[in-house]
This record gives structure tokens, C-alpha cells and sequence, in this order.
């Protein structure tokens, strides 16, 4: 059974079919890629997965368990988090709070325990501290625990905001473009730390994209949206070289 | 963890050490009758604006009304103590007043929450202005006896509660309630400041602080976290009326005639409070707690200067709003004082952390 299964996911938005009978399935520990030019539709189908719109018609199940009409909270307690295109982090709060954000559903004391510091909380926040600083050191963002989200280089931002995601303890990472703004080595770095995710999490991915170098160069299987519609899908390879998709967004 | 928790004790520290000075000046006799009057005013000052830098600075959502709160703790704790006095010791009964003050507050916060929450943007504002207005006019207009027969209450006037010959009307309308014991004093004061200190700096250090601040910055992300945004924007609100509540109480029980005027709970007496809370920095705790004492005091301390008292109240509110804000000035204190230097004391805690 595929970990992620779409079927016939559709959404309008007014008269404008956004998304139109879209499917996806995706094998646990796969890195899938959706791509496909402006206005496609790539990034509905994000919000579509987490619950931020409700789609008209379809279904999406995510290991079995039906989580259409869920709401995005609701969705990532059942396994799916995600980044943003552009970047939204906790600006005015330490990277490393961003991160015990993101574990505070898994590391639990009560809200009493919470506001006079007794029983659990130390044990707890001491776990906590432990599990951000490992997920810190994967990203190579230990060093800076104390900084300000703001305050981090755009690269260092990106990787942060994955890293909070990942702290959730997902099944399913969702990237939305995130070589977004960044320059040749940034990305180079990018795929690196996603290759990285990959190994040290096994961790299934599905990202947007249009950086074609790292599109080809990590993902296994994409998808091509065209209006709305899938265009074509299957393996990299084989969807790069199809004709109908170089018509429509590679370009001669 | 460890520069948090020694921040926390500094303020904690700054609170006692100012109690013990104005106490020895008290009992050596070098502070004035009308000063002497100013200081539990002053703790509830800075306990409302404690609570009120919950809701703006950490939950990030603006709120003018919560003179409102503080009217309801007031009366509800003041309305208990007036009905028992002569029925339970005075411990008891300050503890249970408080109790009741900080419950029913909270429980309107709670209910006020529930339509206006999972709103955004500045509904909150217009609903607790609202709020605070109509909460003030209803209770001027509550008439409450007690006589041998039991509670009578109408909103007529006091003559239609019909009580029999040993009545004792103990919410008169406009003229609200006379002769609330005594019982604040300073000390009180200043454990109730400790004590809302301690519950809002260690909220903000758990993990329930870190998702209401979440939501503050971002709350898109912060539900894609799986924060429950609704539940948490409640929590914060409801804490930051039931702190509101608690100074109410402290109001009530140091003043002989309460009443719901707009001097003490009106439109202008909320923004007062905001003021102290921009001005000691949003979302620094220690700098509401400093700004509000000084605020407080300042206006009072400047009487002998008769006409020119609110030129210098204003150019002292300007002078203080450059020296926390302009940019260049932060720079200045932070490469003089270093971070956490003298003047750091009313830094923006967004600098410190």
C-alpha cells in the first residue's frame, strides 16, 4: 500500500478549476517531484494535502487513514508536515524554539506544570532541549541555538524551517519550492541536506520545483501539472523527455 | 536556559529590592502620607500591565479593554468581601475574594474568547473596547441587598429591592459599593506581583508560551506545526484577564467608595495601561512591571509643579519611547552598557533573547 494515495482530487475556485481530478501515489521513502509552470496548481495541491483548503471532490488517504476533510492541525498529528515558498518561521523567537515547537506535540506536561515549572517540566524540557539540539546538529544549525530566526542567512532559514517541520516527526515531508531565491550553491548545498533528510530519517518527500538541476538531480518520480490537470507522470527520466512536457514547460 | 532564568530572577530581584526600600523609608518615616497612598496603586498598576503585555507582547493580539477585567474582579471579589464580613475572619475571607476575583474574570475572558478569537486582525481590539465600556455601564447600573430573606437584585434602583427593616444594600447602583474592608496593603501588593511575575515569565519559558508566541509570529506555520491556534489564543487570553482580575481585587480592597467610573475602568484608564506597556516594551515583561511604577508615580510626584506638571509627564513619555525604540539609541545602550546593561533593564526583550 502507497503511503500517500490522492484519487481524483479536484478543487474550483469560483469558475476556475485549480485543481482537476488529480492522482497521486507515493511509496514510503520515495522523493517525489511536482512540477509544472506558474499557475499550475502545484501549490493548491500542497494546501489541498494539509487541510488549508478542502477539496471539492476526491479522496486522500495518508497510510491508510482518510484525512480529506481534516482540518491542518488535524493532518499534521497524522503525519504530514511541510515548508512554505516563502519562508515563515517564528521570527522574534531562538532557532532552537523554533524547533521545540514543532515537538511539542510528541514531548507533553500539562499546562499547570507549564506556568510553575514543577513535575514534568524539567524532565521534559530537558528531553526536549536534547532532541532540538540533535535535530539542530543535523541541519549544522547548532551553532546558532540562540540567534533569532530573523536573524539567520536565507540558506540557514530554509534549512531551519525543514528542520522544524521534521520535528513534528512527519511520515511526509512536503517542500515547497524550497530552492526558491537561492543561488547555485545554495541549491548545490540544498540537495544535499535533502539527500540528507532522506538517509538519516527515511523519509519520504514530495517537493515542488522548478529548478530543473535539482529536480533531475534528486528526484526519483515527478509529476507535471498543466492547468490544473496532470500532464504526465512517472519516472524522472521518462517524464523529462516526454514531448508533451517539453512543449509545455521545458521549452525546445 | 540559564540567561532566561537569570533574566527571570533580576526582575524578581528589582521588585523585592524596591519593597524593602520604600518599606524601611515607610517605617523610618521618611515617605509622605500622599506617597504612602500611591504604593498599592502602583503594585496593581504594574500587575495589569503584566497582564496585559501577555496579551499584547506574547499573544500579539490588541486589546483595549482589560480596565474591563479589572472592573469585574474588583466588584466580584468586593461584593464577597462586603457580604461576609461579619460572617468569616479576615484570611479566609481575603483568599476567597481573591479566588472569586481572578475566577469570574477569567471566565469572562473565556466567554469574550469565544466569538473573538477565531477572528484576526483587529476585531479583538474593537470587541474589548466594546466590552470594557458595557461591562462598566451594567454594573452601574446592578442594585444587590442582602436581608434576612436571602439575595435581592433588580436594576431598578435600591428602593425597588424591597428588602425587609435589617436589608443591607451592598451594591447601590452608580454609587457602588461603600466600605469594602481594608485589607490590601503593599506587602500584599507586592506577593500578587511576585506571584503573576512568576506565572507569566515561567509561561512564557514552557512549551504552552512557546506555541502562543508561535502563533503570534506566524500562525499560518504555526498550524501547519499542529499548534492548535484557537485553543491556545484562548488559554493566553483567559490567563491575561484572570491577572487582570486579581489587580481588581487589589483595587476593591484599598479603596472605600468603588465604583464603575470611567476614571478608574473607562476607554482612557485602559489605554493608560497600554501606554505603560509600549512604553516598557512589548513583550518584555520587566520593562511593564518598571514602566508602570514610573508612569504611575510620575504624574503624582510632579504636583508641586502645578501648571507645568503635564508638559514635563508628556516630554518624559516622548524621551522614554526614543530611548526604547529609535534604533540608533538601542545601538548606543547595547555598545555602551553592553546587552544586558543598566538601561538594558527597559530593553526590548526582542534585543536581548
Amino acid at each position: 500500500m502507497a503511503l500517500l494515495e490522492v484519487n481524483n482530487l479536484s478543487i474550483s475556485f469560483g469558475g476556475l478549476r485549480a485543481v482537476d481530478n488529480f492522482n497521486i501515489q507515493i511509496e514510503k521513502g520515495e522523493l517525489y517531484g511536482l512540477i509544472g509552470p506558474n499557475g499550475a496548481g502545484k501549490t493548491t495541491v500542497f494546501n489541498l494535502l494539509t487541510g488549508v483548503y478542502k477539496p471539492n471532490e476526491g479522496i486522500i488517504r495518508l497510510d491508510g487513514e482518510d484525512i480529506t476533510r481534516k482540518s491542518t492541525i488535524e493532518i499534521n498529528h497524522a503525519g504530514i508536515a511541510r515548508t512554505f515558498q516563502n519562508i515563515r518561521l517564528f521570527k522574534n523567537m531562538p532557532v532552537i524554539d523554533n524547533v521545540k515547537v514543532g515537538l511539542a506535540e510528541r514531548y507533553k506536561y500539562s499546562a499547570l506544570e507549564g506556568m510553575l515549572h514543577i513535575g514534568k517540566y524539567k524532565k521534559v524540557e530537558k528531553e526536549m532541549d536534547d532532541e532540538a539540539m540533535r535535530l539542530l546538529k543535523v541541519f549544522d544549525l547548532d551553532g546558532e541555538r540562540d540567534y533569532l530566526a530573523s536573524n539567520l542567512p536565507y540558506g540557514k532559514q530554509r534549512k531551519l524551517e525543514i528542520a522544524r517541520a521534521m520535528a513534528t516527526g512527519p511520515k511526509l515531508l512536503l517542500l515547497d519550492e524550497p530552492a526558491a531565491g537561492m543561488n547555485p550553491n545554495e541549491t548545490k548545498e540544498l540537495m544535499d541536506t535533502i539527500a540528507l533528510v532522506r538517509r538519516e530519517f527515511d523519509m519520504t518527500i514530495l517537493l515542488i520545483e522548478h529548478d530543473m538541476k535539482l529536480v533531475s538531480g534528486i528526484c526519483e518520480k515527478l509529476t507535471v501539472l498543466n492547468f490544473g490537470r496532470v500532464l504526465c507522470q512517472g519516472e524522472t527520466r521518462e517524464v523529462l523527455s516526454n514531448p508533451e512536457v517539453i512543449t509545455a514547460y521545458l521549452g525546445e | 536556559m540559564n540567561k532566561i532564568t537569570k533574566n527571570n530572577l533580576i526582575t524578581y530581584g528589582i521588585v523585592i529590592a524596591a519593597y524593602i526600600i520604600l518599606e524601611a523609608l515607610m517605617l523610618t518615616g521618611n515617605l509622605s502620607s500622599h506617597l504612602k497612598g500611591l504604593l498599592v496603586p502602583m503594585t496593581y498598576y504594574a500587575v495589569i500591565a503584566v497582564a496585559l503585555n501577555l496579551c499584547v507582547g506574547i499573544l500579539g493580539e490588541l486589546s483595549i479593554g482589560h480596565c474591563g477585567f479589572m472592573c469585574i474582579g474588583a466588584f466580584s471579589s468586593a461584593f464577597f468581601s462586603k457580604a461576609m464580613e461579619n460572617t468569616l475572619p479576615t484570611v479566609p475571607r481575603f483568599i476567597i475574594a481573591f479566588i472569586i476575583g481572578i475566577g469570574v474574570a477569567a471566565l469572562f475572558g473565556f466567554l469574550i474568547g469565544i466569538p473573538v478569537l477565531r477572528l484576526k486582525g483587529d476585531y479583538l481590539a474593537i470587541v474589548t473596547l466594546a466590552f470594557g465600556e458595557i461591562i462598566k455601564n451594567v454594573i452601574n447600573s446592578f442594585y444587590i441587598g442582602i436581608d434576612s430573606k436571602g439575595m435581592h437584585f433588580t436594576m431598578k434602583s435600591a428602593m425597588d429591592l424591597e428588602m425587609e427593616a435589617d436589608g443591607n444594600v451592598i451594591v447601590n447602583g452608580a454609587m457602588g459599593i461603600t466600605g469594602t474592608p481594608h485589607n490590601a496593603n503593599f506587602t500584599i501588593g507586592i506577593v500578587v506581583l511576585l506571584i503573576s511575575l512568576f506565572v507569566v515569565q515561567n509561561l512564557i519559558n514552557s512549551r504552552d508560551g512557546r506555541a502562543i508566541m508561535a502563533i503570534r509570529d506566524n500562525y499560518i506555520a504555526a498550524e501547519a506545526t499542529g499548534v492548535n491556534v484557537t485553543g491556545y489564543k484562548m488559554m493566553a487570553f483567559t490567563i491575561s484577564a484572570a491577572i487582570a482580575g486579581a489587580a481588581g481585587v487589589l483595587f476593591s480592597h484599598n479603596i472605600t467608595t468603588l465604583t464603575a467610573s470611567s476614571q478608574y475602568f473607562g476607554y482612557n484608564a485602559s489605554i493608560m495601561i497600554l501606554v505603560y506597556v509600549v512604553l516598557g516594551g512589548i513583550g518584555n515583561i520587566r520593562g511593564s512591571v518598571i514602566a508602570a511604577c514610573v508612569l504611575y508615580l510620575l504624574p503624582e510626584l510632579l504636583r508641586g509643579l502645578n501648571t507645568y506638571r503635564m508638559l514635563i509627564y508628556s516630554i518624559i513619555l516622548i524621551v522614554m519611547m526614543i530611548v526604547n525604540w529609535s534604533p540608533g539609541i538601542i545601538a548606543w545602550r547595547e555598545k555602551t552598557f553592553g546587552k544586558s546593561g543598566l538601561l538594558g533593564l527597559f530593553g526590548r526583550k526582542k534585543e536581548v533573547a
